[in-house]
């Protein structure tokens, strides 16, 4: 079989993982902002549960935690009579995101301790309060601080959507599995998906640099 | 039944002790996957750092493309293209071996990184000094920069042990037996996925904490001014 | 708004409003980092309007003074009065308890302040920086907040610098846009902590210049920590020498660098006007 054969099913994966990808690094982003801040709450509660999220899905491996999500919670839903049986996709951004989110988080936390605190008590002698302190003066000095990391995340983010095959999820490595299985030309479908998930990668790193300098514009005013 | 040893169904506890020593059998798997793919990193890394400060571009720039492209791809597919590409050359490794060195590929592209970081952060300064006070490069890099740069280097590698501690369940798709594969097919044959699984997470929570606990012990313990290499 | 209220003052039984009326009142404070007592029992009085500068050796408690008025820093005892109002507590059934946020915000409205390292925003343009803080917290119309802040531009001679960011400004005039900055709050008392020592030695005119202006035309009530002994002597109303968290000595600046009484304030002032001798 000739190789271009295999790209109309390849790109159909390949869509199926572009939109994991999307879905999954804004969610875990959303995580990564909830739970960051969370931890340094002073609410106990808030706190503690911000830190056990944290150190759970950054303390056991993303297989894991797909698998459990996808295999064991149905298990639970059926002991208390809920029904937790997610479809694939649902059970695989849920597990990229929170994965992600956590590593996030702790990027978060990071950026948002590193402003330095005369911002925050040039904030308070103006009287902002708390949560504008917050929104107006801390995170917009911190986020272009969390910026590079967040690329080197959401490129990992890309390339873990790879386990949802492993749950029957048809992205771009089942696809490829798929046809290795039917053709048995494993050297030309590996090699053309390794190629394809370095070209997504080149692109999330582009789009997270453009959203880098579009955050950080003001650093670079009349430079 | 596996490995040789039966699993007790009669109640939630009897199954999940009866089952810790089988998913220990795996966790032996994991451990050794993690140690030989770590090893392989290293040194896998040490030549990617090499080539990417070789004196020529003509070297420089492929090892630098090479190091951004196993970063950039997923260690899944790499591991499937070892696994099903180097039969087709005449390698045949054991499924461990392959999964092996798949993890120490791709984790060669972060230590490469590392190493170079490590070097190139202590060189800026010292470099200069060195050649001040006249002495030969290879000794400043043996006596300067080495020294202080392997306390650095250290902590960061440690980490990634971790890393690749929890990507070694994607080699289960290879047919190891690691603790998550293991815990898997226990599932499939019991159709009790949820003790197996949640056990496999406690199992890794406790692991990365005792790593990352002796990562931390060596990143304060290791002597910031540099190490003495005699 | 949170005027003085007679009542509490009645019930007080200090002499908040003894005739004199000041618009600051430290009593018997204490201030400790550990085991360091910063402030050690300070009375301290400014009036309403007065231009006060307070000097003294470094470590002496100077800068803490106007921190703990700006409630940057908690006081361990003692009580501070702003307008007649306790400051770190409120009022209770007759009862002094520590202050709520709220009190605290409340009593924050009258007070501006000047950092030694100016404190901009940077991710903020100049005009940006002296809106904010109206639009957000004063609840002041955009267009407003715009028009005002222009004047304070004007006023500081940075109106041509609106649109910039902090980072293109040189120190000095990063410093004028944060005096502009404070008095667009319109307070009522400012705070000026060391306000040209992070300066080069040729941008410090320009900030003291402003800074004389807004005391020659304002009715601003002035409180002043700063190393620039002649620029004092010029605008204060009384020099206050702290030395080890107390006031030791304080008169017009006539008298303090004139005929200072304390041989601690003479060794001080000869140290700091003749450091060559």
């Amino acid at each position: 079989m000739e190789w271009t054969s295999y790209l109309a099913p390849l790109s159909q994966g390949a869509w199926v993982t572009v939109q994991l990808t999307v879905y999954s690094t804004i969610l875990g982003g959303l995580f990564a902002f909830l739970f960051g801040l969370g931890k340094l709450s002073h609410n106990p509660l808030v706190k503690g549960f911000s830190v056990a999220y944290i150190e759970i899905f950054r303390g056991t491996s993303l297989l894991v935690q797909l698998f459990w999500i996808y295999f064991a919670l149905p298990l639970i839903g059926q002991a208390i009579g809920i029904d937790l049986r997610f479809p694939p996709v649902a059970a695989g951004v849920a597990a990229l995101a929170l994965n992600i989110g956590a590593y996030g988080a702790e990027v978060v936390r990071g950026a948002v301790q590193a402003v330095p605190k005369e911002q925050y008590e040039a904030a308070t002698a103006l009287n902002f309060t708390s949560r504008k302190r917050l929104w107006r003066i801390t995170l917009p000095q911190a986020i272009p601080e969390m910026m590079p990391t967040f690329g080197n995340l959401a490129v990992q983010n890309l390339k873990d959507t790879a386990l949802v095959s492993l749950i029957s999820l048809g992205d771009m490595a089942f696809r490829a599995e798929q046809i290795r299985n039917f053709t048995q030309d494993s050297v030309t479908v590996y090699t053309l998906v390794l190629f394809m998930y370095f070209g997504m990668a080149l692109v999330v790193t582009a789009i997270m640099k453009l959203l880098e300098r579009y955050v950080g514009r003001w650093r670079a005013a009349g430079r | 039944m596996f490995f040789g040893i039966e699993w007790d169904t009669s109640s939630q506890w009897a199954f999940a002790v009866s089952i810790f020593p089988i998913l220990l059998h795996g966790l032996v798997v994991t451990l050794e996957a993690t140690v030989v793919g770590f090893f392989i990193a290293l040194l896998l890394g040490l030549v990617l750092a090499a080539l990417k400060s070789a004196p020529t571009r003509f070297v420089r720039w492929p090892a630098k493309v090479v190091t951004e492209f196993i970063r950039d791809t997923p260690l899944l597919i790499q591991l499937f293209f070892l696994f099903y590409v180097l039969p087709e050359f005449g390698l045949t490794l054991p499924a461990f071996l392959t999964g092996a060195l798949a993890l120490g590929v791709q984790y060669s592209a972060y230590t490469s990184e590392v190493y170079r970081g490590g070097l190139e952060a202590v060189a800026k300064g010292q470099r200069e000094a060195a050649r001040a006070l006249n002495l030969a490069p290879a000794r400043t890099f043996t006596h300067v920069i080495l020294p202080q740069a392997i306390p650095r280097i250290i902590p960061a590698l440690g980490n990634y042990l971790v890393s690749i501690m929890k990507d070694v369940p994607v080699l289960s798709v290879v047919t190891v037996l690691e603790m998550l594969g293991v815990a898997k097919i226990i599932g499939d044959r019991t159709g009790g996925y949820l003790i197996p699984i949640s056990m496999v997470g406690g199992l890794y929570l406790i692991m990365t904490i005792v790593a990352s606990l002796g990562v931390r012990y060596l990143d304060t313990h290791l002597p910031k001014r540099g190490l003495s290499l005699k | 708004m949170n005027d003085a209220n007679p009542d509490r003052d009645t019930h007080n039984g200090r002499d908040v409003n003894k005739g004199r009326d000041p618009i600051i009142k430290f009593d018997k404070v204490v201030k400790r980092f550990g085991d360091h007592v910063v402030l050690d029992e300070l009375d301290f009085e400014v009036k309403r309007g007065e231009k006060v500068t307070i000097i003294g050796p470094s470590g002496s408690g100077k800068s803490t003074v106007l921190r703990i008025l700006m409630t940057l820093e908690e006081i361990n005892d003692g009580v501070v009065y702003v307008g007649g109002q306790p400051l770190w507590h409120q009022w209770r059934r007759e009862q002094l308890i520590p202050a709520s946020e709220q009190h605290l915000r409340q009593m924050r409205s009258q007070l501006g302040m000047v950092f030694q390292q100016f404190n901009l925003f940077p991710h903020m343009t100049v005009l940006r920086n002296l809106t904010e803080a109206p639009v957000q917290v004063g609840g002041v119309a955009k267009a407003e907040a715009r028009k005002r802040g222009m004047e304070l531009l004007e006023m500081v001679g940075l109106a041509d610098q609106a649109n910039k960011y902090p980072h293109q400004l040189s120190g000095g005039q990063q410093q004028r846009v944060g005096i502009a900055r404070a008095l667009a709050m319109r307070p009522k008392i400012m705070l000026f902590d060391e306000p040209t020592s992070a300066l080069d030695p040729e941008l410090v005119g320009e900030v003291l210049n402003v800074i004389r202006t807004l005391a020659d035309e304002h009715d601003l009530t002035m409180l002043l920590v700063t190393h620039e002994m002649h620029f004092a002597r010029q605008v204060s109303d009384r020099i206050c020498f702290f030395d080890k968290g107390r006031i030791k000595e304080q008169g017009t600046p006539e008298e303090i660098f004139t005929a200072p009484k304390e041989e601690r304030t003479r060794a001080f002032l000869k140290a700091v006007l003749d450091p060559d001798d």
